[in-house]
């Protein structure tokens, strides 16, 4: 039953952008509710940062953000349960159906994980983030200071007995809200808005690495900078889009595209601005080159909450406008993705060959992996949606588990990432070894795994849909992958440890549930699929 | 059903049992062996419990996994099948023996090598034993991965290349498979209206595909197939794997795993893409001849011992595929005995090439020479193991060679003829291989030098007598002691029996194969001189 009040007026004209008095539209807080409560915890987050004592902040913290995010969960399983197709609310600018229910549980699941990876204080004493004030030296400046260095954090005694900045929590927050919003923006501003909210907050995150700190600043820097950049595109495309249609409602680009005399070419670069700046978000190749250097310079713990959330956030966003905007001109527009795809696995794969860090591999492996959902979320058919969807959600564990794994493995100067500090690993800690393997594999699709599976469905749902050439591409460039993975493998198992090389620190209870959930649900959803597949099948979007 | 699964999770529960004993090396591999032995058992009742005559595929049962996309946990056994089982089950023991008081790399446990054999063993069961096309596909590819890791794991000075190239190769041919797969899953989805992986079903679908869409599938099976069981271009990482793998590792390589590839042509290939086969055949035919020939010559040239293996195998693999696509109902019988007759006789050739290493420490043939005076009965294991290699009437290869050859010469005359100098040359480097390490005076610096030096193997069987001077008198170098001739009597006892009676595989396979000429749509030419 749908309870959402369509309130979108027929008068579909320009003036609806501008200001006039209107009636409150009438809200379907049901829907919108995990939402709302995810951004509600984020300002509390902030309240608790100005009121709470230094000490205490930490658990107040961590319990708000964890507490939310289940809420959250709970609230969107009780509305999956209720509703059949969804709706529109908030006067048709966001859009709630079973397809963005699916992606907001993923992201609420990964996003658990992530604050969980986040919260942990064990492994590096006092948590992975920058301190709140240096110690003697410069009483005064803040260690996130842009020009303070990293020596006064470099020594584990320092470091332990200052604590991090909790505004890390807030932060994730905020930019989960963002990129819930983005998957159910229903027009391009709101989606722009969207774009914005769940980027700034991550700039600032990868910036507060404890160690490396000059790392970790570049990052952010160069995070923003092209992030900034690809925002700019973003808008310069809606601009366009709104030229051509003359609303930035999906489902008015829609109608605007089927069978009108207008200019195609308002339609194509404004279009091709638009998903530049998406896939940008989802570090599709070519625009991927800010995936490597950001990885690898912002605290692992962001990282993971990076790779899995906001590939999530922005193939949910691009599945979307594909889907509800573009789907009647995809003719005109597929080949071009279809390169893209092409592009990225090829250059995540061959790139990653290239790569002597383990994080900067990974970060390869992920463009390499979004090609591969480029190619399920060009089919544009219901099965490569769902297919997408399930892709998506096993890809997020999977790799939400190997970065807390990364974190796992360090010398006294902090993360060990160089590859050949992993030689030998096996010989120190076989658990460790072993499960590492095991997400390895999966991302290098080894069947059993939920790798395999989302693969699997992505790739017969693109073949169903007479792309029989892009999948055998694929499964090549999948091939060359394994050998990415293999290597590390090698290395961890048949090669002999470096007499000084890391250690691999005993993880805390938050960091080991993280791994473990990660863990479970990729060997869960690579031997029983069934009943993720469906829940994927959401049969298409609102609008 | 119950008997399958029994024989599909005896040996991963063996292999988790063994993998938790794996500190305690004395009880470890009693318990893999055990397992490996109650295996054999199963293999045995379920050999005398399959009636030949019988249902296309028996002992069957199925389990719905993903139902959305029509794959289900399905299993059953064909006579083709059914023996490649028995022979996985019968090599696993004599593996086990051989490999008692192998020498491992450092700090590698034994008990960690049994498990991991035995899980190697559970998972090619299903493999041959599985009936949907993807859980196929799931299970070659996991397959990999144990073997992956007693290759690199326990292997010799360049395992981490040959275990990553081994799985590289099977890998990306799997995945070229997957697109097939897929692509017959399409197919079966767009004419039924829904999608299926089941083998059956499949190839009713598919027969009557048109051309072009059976010989993309066709070829797309062939990648996987042709890498696994290596045809000629395609065959480098076996010469590689086999060197480096610890010598069970290569007997279940060469003897087992690489079986699949043909076994995948009967089950898979023929007659999903009944059409493109034939179609495709002399393509597949020339690869055949190709690797009989070009596998003898360089089997004839190498100078390491296990490459030799290598070699000798992608000959007879060779064979093998001509026998499969000459389409005719003996080559085929012919070739699927051969599977079987080429793992019992390159299984003892491995083993007893294992053997000689173990005494000389090293596997360059030219370190060897004159052994037979020294050791007579391990001189005898060579000869037996390398005569039934080169298919001597009376030892179990010799009816499978000729069935290939009399059968391919009906229908592919040239390609048979060409293949019959591959019994030539087999005879030449099997004979020369003898003459070499047994025959002669004691020769070669792995027997009279390395002995106890760097890189010679620990077997307490090698030993010098340090007190006098020089020479073969001076060195006490042991024949086989008991355990090694209760490995290698079993598959004595094989060859000698399955070449002067065979009706006993052939009575199991001949139905197999009659049932997959007549999915294929090919009936034998009337008489089988004429054709041509």
């Amino acid at each position: 039953m749908g309870v959402v009040a369509r309130t979108g007026a027929p008068d579909r004209h320009p003036e609806l952008l501008a200001q006039q008095p209107t009636d409150m539209p009438p809200i379907d807080y049901a829907a919108i509710a995990p939402v709302l409560i995810v951004l509600v915890a984020a300002c509390l987050g902030v309240l608790i940062e100005a009121f709470v004592y230094r000490r205490q902040r930490w658990a107040a913290q961590v319990v708000l953000s964890l507490l939310a995010v289940i809420l959250a969960g709970a609230q969107v399983i009780r509305h999956a349960r209720r509703i059949n197709t969804g709706g529109t609310t908030l006067s048709d600018t966001v859009a709630v159906g079973p397809a963005t229910l699916f992606l907001w549980g993923t992201l609420l699941a990964l996003a658990l994980g992530a604050i969980l990876l986040i919260a942990d204080r064990s492994i590096e004493p006092g948590g992975a983030f920058v301190a709140e004030t240096n110690t003697a030296e410069t009483p005064r400046q803040p260690a996130d200071a842009p020009g303070a260095a990293s020596a006064s954090v470099m020594d584990r005694a320092t470091a332990s007995v200052a604590g991090m900045r909790t505004e890390v929590f807030p932060l994730t927050l905020f930019s989960l809200g963002g990129m819930m919003v983005f998957c159910a923006a229903n027009d391009l501003l709101t989606m722009f808005v969207a774009l914005e909210v769940l980027s700034l907050p991550l700039y600032l995150l990868c910036g507060l690495a404890k160690r490396r700190r000059l790392l970790s600043q570049e990052a952010a820097v160069k995070y923003f900078l092209l992030g900034a950049f690809a925002s700019a595109f973003f808008l310069y495309g809606l601009a366009l889009l709104y030229g051509y249609a003359g609303s930035v409602k999906f489902s008015d680009i829609a109608d605007a595209t089927a069978g009108s005399l207008r200019s195609d070419t308002l339609l194509f670069a404004g279009l091709g601005l638009v998903i530049m700046g998406l896939l940008f978000k989802g570090s599709v190749g070519p625009f991927h080159l800010w995936t490597p250097d950001v990885y690898h310079g912002a605290p692992t713990a962001v990282t993971g909450f990076m790779a899995a959330c906001t590939k999530v956030a922005a193939f949910g966003g691009m599945l979307r406008l594909l889907h509800v905007a573009f789907g009647a001109s995809s003719w005109e527009w597929h080949w071009v993705l279809w390169t893209v795809a092409v592009l990225s696995m090829v250059i995540g794969v061959v790139s990653g060959l290239t790569q002597r860090d383990v994080k900067r591999m990974i970060a390869y492996s992920s463009i390499a992996h979004a090609g591969f959902l480029m190619v399920g979320a060009i089919t544009l058919t219901e099965r490569g949606l769902s297919a997408t969807l399930f892709y998506l959600l096993a890809y997020g564990f999977t790799t939400l588990a190997v970065f807390g794994i990364i974190g796992l493995v360090r010398t006294s100067e902090g993360e060990a990432t160089h590859l050949s500090d992993w030689a030998g690993l096996a010989k120190r800690s076989p658990l460790l070894a072993t499960v590492f393997t095991f997400l390895l594999l999966a991302l290098a699709g080894i069947p059993a795994t939920s790798g395999f599976m989302g693969k699997f469905v992505v790739f017969s749902a693109a073949f169903s849909a007479g792309m029989g050439p892009l999948v055998v591409i694929a499964l090549l460039a999948s091939a060359l992958a394994a050998f990415l993975y293999l290597r590390l493998i090698v290395l961890m198992f048949f090669n002999d440890p470096a007499p000084d090389g890391p250690t691999v620190s005993v993880p805390g209870a938050f960091t080991t549930a993280a791994i473990t959930l990660g863990v479970v649900v990729t060997l869960l959803f690579g031997l029983a699929p069934q009943l993720a597949l469906d829940w994927a099948s959401v049969g298409g979007f609102v609008s | 059903m119950n008997l399958l699964l029994a024989l599909i999770l005896l040996p991963l529960l063996g292999a988790i049992v063994v993998a938790l004993l794996r500190g305690n090396e004395r009880a470890a591999k009693p318990v893999a062996l055990g397992f490996s032995l109650v295996e054999l058992v199963l293999a045995a009742v379920a050999w005398l419990s399959y009636q030949p005559g019988g249902a296309r595929l028996q002992l069957s049962g199925s389990v719905e996994w993903i139902p959305q996309y029509g794959i289900s946990l399905s299993f059953g056994l064909d006579g083709i099948a059914l023996v490649m089982v028995a022979v996985i089950a019968l090599l696993m023991p004599l593996v086990l023996g051989f490999s008692w008081r192998e020498r491992l790399p450092a700090e590698r446990s034994r008990g960690g090598f049994f498990a991991l054999l035995l899980v190697e063993q559970a998972l090619t069961v299903a493999v041959f034993a599985t009936t949907d096309l993807f859980v196929f596909y799931v299970l070659f590819e996991i397959m990999l991965i144990p073997m992956y890791f007693l290759i690199g794991g326990y292997g010799g000075s360049r395992r981490q290349y040959a275990a990553v190239k081994f799985f590289l190769y099977s890998f990306l041919g799997g995945l070229i498979m997957l697109a097939s797969a897929i692509g017959a899953y399409s197919y079966a989805a767009s004419v039924t209206g829904r999608g299926t992986f089941d083998w059956a079903t499949l190839r009713g679908v598919l027969a009557d595909a048109p051309t072009s869409v059976q010989v993309w599938i066709f070829l797309g099976f062939f990648a996987a197939f042709a890498i696994k069981a290596p045809l000629v271009p395609l065959h480098t990482w076996l010469p590689d794997a086999t060197e480096q793998a610890p010598i069970g590792v290569a007997v279940i390589v060469v003897g087992v795993l690489d079986k699949v590839g043909t076994f995948g042509f009967l089950r898979y290939s023929l007659p999903l893409a009944p059409e493109a086969s034939q179609l495709l055949a002399p393509l597949v035919l020339t690869l055949g001849v190709i690797g009989v020939l070009y596998g003898s010559l360089q089997a004839f040239g190498q100078t390491d011992l296990k490459r030799f293996i290598a070699y000798v195998s992608i000959a007879h693999f060779g064979f093998i595929a001509l026998g499969i696509f000459a389409f005719t109902s003996q080559a085929q019988v012919g070739a699927a005995s051969y599977m079987v007759n080429h793992s019992i006789a390159t299984g003892m050739l491995v083993l007893v090439i294992g053997m000689i290493i173990a005494r000389g420490g090293s596997s360059r043939i030219a370190d060897y020479g004159g052994m037979a005076r020294v050791t007579p009965v391990l001189a005898g294991m060579l000869l037996i193991a390398g005569l039934s290699t080169l298919s001597l009437p009376g030892t179990n290869s010799f009816i499978s060679e000729f069935l290939v050859l009399i059968g391919s010469f009906a229908t592919r005359p040239v390609f048979a003829i060409l293949a019959t100098i591959g019994m030539v040359l087999a005879a030449v480097y099997v004979l020369r291989l003898y003459q070499r390490v047994m025959q002669g005076p004691l020769s070669g610096t792995a027997l009279l030098d390395s002995v106890g030096g760097p890189g010679a193997a620990t077997d307490p069987e090698v030993a010098v007598d340090s007190g006098s001077g020089s020479g073969a008198s001076r060195l006490a170098l042991r024949d086989l002691d008991g355990r090694e001739i209760g490995v290698l009597a079993p598959l004595v006892v094989l060859i000698v029996l399955l070449g002067l009676y065979p009706a006993p595989v052939l009575d199991v396979i001949t139905p197999s194969v009659e049932a997959t000429m007549s999915e294929v749509g090919v009936t034998d030419p009337v008489t089988s001189q004429g054709g041509n």
